[in-house]
């Protein structure tokens, strides 16, 4: 009996020691890189923000020009989100926002687009999706086979008083946006949330640009 | 043959991972939906598995025997946690190709296998070894998994190449109208694929014995 509380008592000290061993090794790491993964997480965010917006088109730190936007079911959003503001000597060229779409074929399909100051979209971009691989992932450029016009390109320079006239969709409900066949789901989530986005942006978009950097448009409303 | 020669034969073919102990066929059904994806886990999945058999065989001496297991495992989460900060920060293009994969890794149950079975029990430098050609194992079977895969899914070949080589394409080997087979992308045809090359890693295992045996036959009669 002794012997055997001698045994786990020794060996519950050995795991406490590689416990902490360990646990110290993977806290220095993380403090080690924390500042480089800082850096290149926002550099990631500004290279997909060039994707959607020339960054020759405006001259501010869009990361820095930013609005803190409440829970809206406009965006499909399921918590706080931000939106950015470009502009060039101090006039509005565009806004950077996030929407999702709940109805994807397989879950939350994540969206970034932007909005020029007279209401046209520049392009949009899918940030996130669980489409199925070679079917329904057409929707993200990197992996549509037609890499000279890929289908989320529809988009880009469409105004948004097509979405105020209800054609913000595929042609199968009555839209002006093609889709493929075999995989209209995750077109029509795609139409249907950056529809309902570009329709609130442009509605809101005197209100946002006025707003000052780093305020929320929740506590404005109030 | 020599202990190493036995060790790459292992990895290889005779205990290959996949084909002969089949361990870590979560990620490999998951990931193996193309040649890229499947060859970048695979060789992320090498990585880990030198360094965790590194650490383990160099601190065998001081982990008892009878909580050896959560603390592999401890081990194995920690490297595999730090392998992942570090390319992050350090390696950052290589970690947007591999980045997602690596997590994986840590309920691959290949790791904590050759941990246990050979790396807890040998010297540093065939645990190495051991590591290394188990990893490679991996990588072919992985890979030639999704090659088929996304040859009869999709029909192409080596599609996405480009986010690891950038500037070169995939290509398109079936007509651009080619519908796609979406059985082959989805997890069930990752099982009959896998099942169709155990079946026939089996059926070349029985030929080469069957020879053996007549050969051995032959040898017998000539001599008598």
């Amino acid at each position: 009996m002794k012997e055997s509380v001698r045994i786990s008592f020794s060996s519950a000290v050995v795991l406490v020691l590689f416990t902490l061993v360990f646990t110290g090794l993977m806290a220095a790491t993380y403090q080690a890189t924390k500042p480089l993964l800082d850096a290149s997480a926002q550099a990631e965010k500004l290279k997909l923000i060039n994707e959607i917006l020339p960054p020759a088109s405006y001259d501010n730190d869009l990361l820095a020009d930013a609005v803190e936007l409440p829970l809206l079911k406009e965006l499909g959003a399921t918590g706080a989100t931000k939106l950015y503001r470009a502009r060039k000597a101090g006039e509005p060229v565009a806004l950077v926002l996030e929407a999702a779409a709940p109805d994807g074929y397989a879950g939350r399909i994540g969206l970034v687009l932007a909005m020029t100051a007279d209401g046209r979209v520049t392009a949009v971009r899918v940030t996130g999706h669980k489409e199925t691989p070679g079917l329904g992932d057409y929707i993200d450029p990197k992996k549509d086979k037609n890499k000279a016009s890929p289908w989320i390109a529809q988009f880009n320079g469409q105004g948004y008083d097509l979405a105020l006239g209800g054609r913000w969709k595929v042609t199968k409900d009555g839209g002006e946006f093609a889709y493929r066949t075999g995989a209209t789901i995750s077109a029509r989530a795609v139409a249907n949330a950056s529809g309902k986005a570009v329709i609130w942006a442009a509605e809101n978009r005197a209100k946002l640009f006025a707003l000052p950097a780093g305020a929320s448009l929740e506590e404005v409303e109030k | 043959m020599s202990f190493h020669g036995e060790i790459v034969k292992n990895g290889l073919w005779n205990q290959n991972p996949v084909l002969g102990q089949m361990l870590g066929l979560c990620s490999l059904l998951a990931i193996s939906t193309s040649t890229v994806n499947a060859v970048s886990l695979g060789i992320a999945t090498i990585m880990v598995m030198g360094m965790s058999n590194l650490i383990i065989s160099s601190l065998r001496s001081f982990i008892p025997y009878e909580i050896r297991i959560p603390v592999f495992i401890l081990i194995i989460a920690a490297l595999v946690t730090v392998v992942d900060l570090s390319f992050n920060a350090w390696l950052h293009d290589l970690y947007l190709v591999l980045g997602i994969f690596i997590p994986l890794i840590v309920v691959n149950c290949i790791v904590l296998a050759r941990v246990e079975a050979f790396a807890a029990k040998n010297p540093v430098g065939v645990s190495v070894l051991d590591g290394l050609w188990m990893g490679i194992g991996f990588v072919w079977v992985i890979g030639l998994l999704g090659a088929i895969r996304e040859f009869v899914g999709q029909g192409t070949i080596l599609s996405g190449i480009e986010m690891v080589i950038p500037g070169s394409h995939g290509i398109q080997v079936l007509p651009d109208d080619y519908p796609g087979f979406l059985l082959a992308m989805l997890p069930p045809g990752a099982f009959f694929v896998l099942g169709l090359m155990i079946a026939g890693r089996n059926w070349l295992d029985a030929r080469a014995n069957e020879r053996a045996k007549a050969q051995l036959v032959r040898h017998t009669q000539t001599q008598s």
